[in-house]
């Protein structure tokens, strides 16, 4: 069987999300052993339309770009999305909590009008093209980066948790951040980040997205107890969460 | 040889974010040179409106993966500036060290991974590990050391989650920072190889010269990436306080690129790692000098592909430094730190060195600590101008040379800045037109 050809590509980010892949050091040539990467601008000159599995970073902010996420759609049998701006649309989507018009002259003044400066409402990858696989995080973890690789090289499905990342944290045995004092996403976003922030003290801002089926009455239960209001929360939620899931609830 | 040109590169690889080169010549007559940046703008200053002062960093950071140590450090210095908020000794020096390690490690990424392939004339460090395993190696390891060391301080190797307005969130252990030294003490004799690596291909370095003004930190007490004032080899020794930023940056738009440009004393001004080196090349450690000294590199250069070379003396320097400073910090002992931090109203500015040059954080609030207002200018968008005006002296300076050298020459000289074109939104393709 012939090695699969993977491209990596990426959109509106901070592309700390490849950088995590070559975080992976030596890995990567294993990695690369069993697969060909036949396009990655930010680390090789080669270039091709021939790939099985597309990797894509990024969100969707202009029309161009919707143009070409769907021609790379056409061309790979695989699409992965990687990050957080990818996933969910990340930090990108608090933009769309203003006037489109409103950002422009924000940031560029009296030039706000020239028309390379055009720019559309942030979308999540999935929200223009079929995704199927979603790599979550800000940044994405690189272990399971290695891990949803190497399941989609075999064929298998990778198991993503649905479940908290209150689970990890307290199996770590770390402090409530609430006890502390600080709103904490922890008990509606999805866990396999390993508690990375609580377990450092900082409180987690939901980057890999909330989980299919949140417990919300429970959250309710928390900000209560812990004397503060569901606006608070949703104050916090923006961040990652503009415009998804139980924001509106 | 023709004397046409055609160069059309849209999207340069192997730099950070979207660029294209754009040159047309017929007949040896240079009809267009341009330098675009046609990165997806998005508008960080426009987002971080109405957000609380301890979310500042969280958003900022998420500006470049390489820097995101830098922006989070700008914009909490900016923070507590606004919010008259006091660190310890002790948090400024872990900070510091944390800094020092993504120096360590964007350079490392960029003269390794990026930079290195053009040297020994291959595509990538896939082809690289072909013809110099051993060497890639070494630079795997190098980048593992500065990964583990932004672990230790940072909390992770991209975003900190570690950095709060007032100090940390968790600081690292005695033992840790031990533990962490040695490792540091071994990396010296790495860095030594890797600078042996690269002087054993150094004639593939352009010999190129436009005299340049040269902008960065600098401080009296030693090599800075992280405190002092503004100052270029056009100041005359008056180096201007970071408060005054805006009227260093002068920033401008251009319809060439998505991203502001530059200005101060000239037409444009270049900043980074030969920039660093130029204005405070006095204040290096012996031994990076030693490293400079290998490839001829003293102040006053202004060949922009040596700051590849640049970015290996500050390598050893800040491996070096962070030495020294865990010296410090285990003479005195660490301790734990309460953090108090009231929110008002107040304006501040954040300055400190990414490791591609100078970057400026400015934000205001309201009296409960509320973002009203940002003003971000990020070093990529201050080479920017200087990259074109390189280009306009470049182009003529080798046409004999033919398209394809003159290409390769242009991309070099792109990845030489080390742009980091998705932190600038407001960067590169080549194209030749014929």
């Amino acid at each position: 069987m012939s090695k699969p050809r993977v491209a990596i590509f990426d959109f509106a980010c901070c592309e700390g999300c490849q950088l995590q892949i070559v975080n992976l050091e030596e890995e990567i040539l294993d990695l690369l052993g069993v697969a060909d990467v036949v396009e990655w601008r930010e680390a090789m000159s080669e270039q091709s339309h021939d790939y099985d599995i597309a990797i894509i970073e990024g969100s969707i902010t202009r029309p161009e770009d919707e143009e070409k996420i769907q021609i790379i759609r056409s061309r790979a049998k695989i699409l992965v999305a990687l990050g957080a701006c990818a996933t969910i649309g990340g930090i990108n989507k608090l933009k769309n909590n203003f006037d489109l018009d409103d950002v422009k002259k924000c940031v560029y003044k009296e030039d706000a009008d020239m028309p390379h400066l055009e720019t559309a409402m942030t979308k999540a990858v999935d929200e223009v093209v079929k995704v199927d696989y979603k790599i979550h995080g800000c940044p994405i973890d690189k272990k399971e980066f290695a891990y949803v690789v190497k399941c989609l090289l075999l064929g298998k499905k990778p198991e993503i948790p649905e479940y908290p990342v209150c689970v990890e944290c307290k199996a770590q045995g770390n402090i409530c951040v609430w006890e502390r004092g600080q709103i904490c996403l922890g008990p509606i976003t999805r866990a396999g980040c390993g508690s990375r922030c609580p377990s450092v003290g900082f409180r987690c801002f939901g980057c890999r997205g909330y989980i299919d089926k949140p417990n919300v009455t429970a959250a309710k239960d928390v900000i209560e107890k812990y004397g503060l209001t569901v606006e608070d929360l949703k104050s916090k939620m923006v961040l990652f969460g503009s415009a998804q899931g139980p924001t509106n609830e | 040889m023709s004397k046409n040109l055609n160069i059309n590169v849209k999207h340069i690889t192997r730099v950070e974010g979207h660029g294209n080169i754009v040159v047309n010549a017929t007949d040896g007559k240079i009809e267009k040179i341009q330098w675009q940046v046609p990165e997806a703008p998005r508008f960080f200053e426009a987002m971080v409106r109405g957000r609380s002062y301890d979310d500042i960093q969280t958003i900022v950071s998420r500006i470049c993966g390489i820097c995101s140590i830098t922006h989070s450090l700008a914009a909490t210095k900016a923070v507590e500036d606004a919010l008259d908020i006091e660190v310890s000794e002790q948090t400024d020096l872990l900070r510091i060290l944390m800094h020092y390690s993504e120096q360590l490690q964007s350079h490392v990424l960029h003269i390794g991974y990026l930079a290195a392939p053009d040297f020994f004339g291959v595509k990538s460090v896939v082809q690289l590990v072909g013809i110099a395993k051993d060497a890639v190696l070494t630079i795997v390891k190098a980048h593992r050391v500065a990964n583990q060391w932004s672990d230790l301080l940072a909390g992770r190797t991209t975003h900190p989650n570690t950095i709060t307005p007032g100090g940390f969130t968790k600081i690292p252990t005695e033992k840790e920072l031990k533990d962490l030294q040695a490792t540091l003490k071994e990396t010296i004799g790495d860095l030594t190889t890797i600078a042996n690596v690269v002087l054993s291909v150094a004639e593939n370095v352009p010999a190129f010269e436009r005299d340049t003004e040269y902008v960065s930190l600098t401080h009296p007490d030693g090599y800075t990436f992280y405190h002092g004032d503004i100052t270029s080899n056009d100041c005359n020794g008056k180096a201007v306080s970071i408060d005054k930023w805006q009227s260093v940056a002068n920033e401008y738009m251009n319809p060439q690129s998505t991203a502001k440009w530059t200005k101060w004393h000239r037409d444009s001004y270049a900043c980074g790692a030969l920039a660093r080196l130029n204005n405070n090349f006095e204040q290096l450690t012996d031994t990076s000098k030693s490293v400079a000294g290998m490839f001829g590199l003293k102040k006053g250069c202004c060949n922009p592909y040596l700051n590849t070379i640049a970015q290996l003396v500050e390598c050893v320097q800040v491996v070096e430094s962070g030495i020294q400073i865990i010296d410090k910090l285990l003479t005195t002992g660490l301790k734990a730190e309460k953090i108090s931090v009231k929110p008002k109203a107040g304006k501040g500015n954040g300055c400190v060195e990414a490791p591609r040059g100078i970057l400026f954080h400015q934000y205001e609030f309201d009296d409960n600590g509320n973002c009203v207002a940002a003003d971000i200018c990020i070093p990529t968008n201050q080479n920017h101008a200087n990259i074109q005006k390189d280009f306009e002296k470049l182009v003529p300076e080798f046409i004999d040379e033919g398209e394809d050298a003159v290409k390769l020459k242009m991309e070099m000289l792109v990845r030489s800045y080390d742009p980091c074109i998705s932190c600038s939104t407001h960067m590169l393709n080549v194209k030749f037109v014929r």
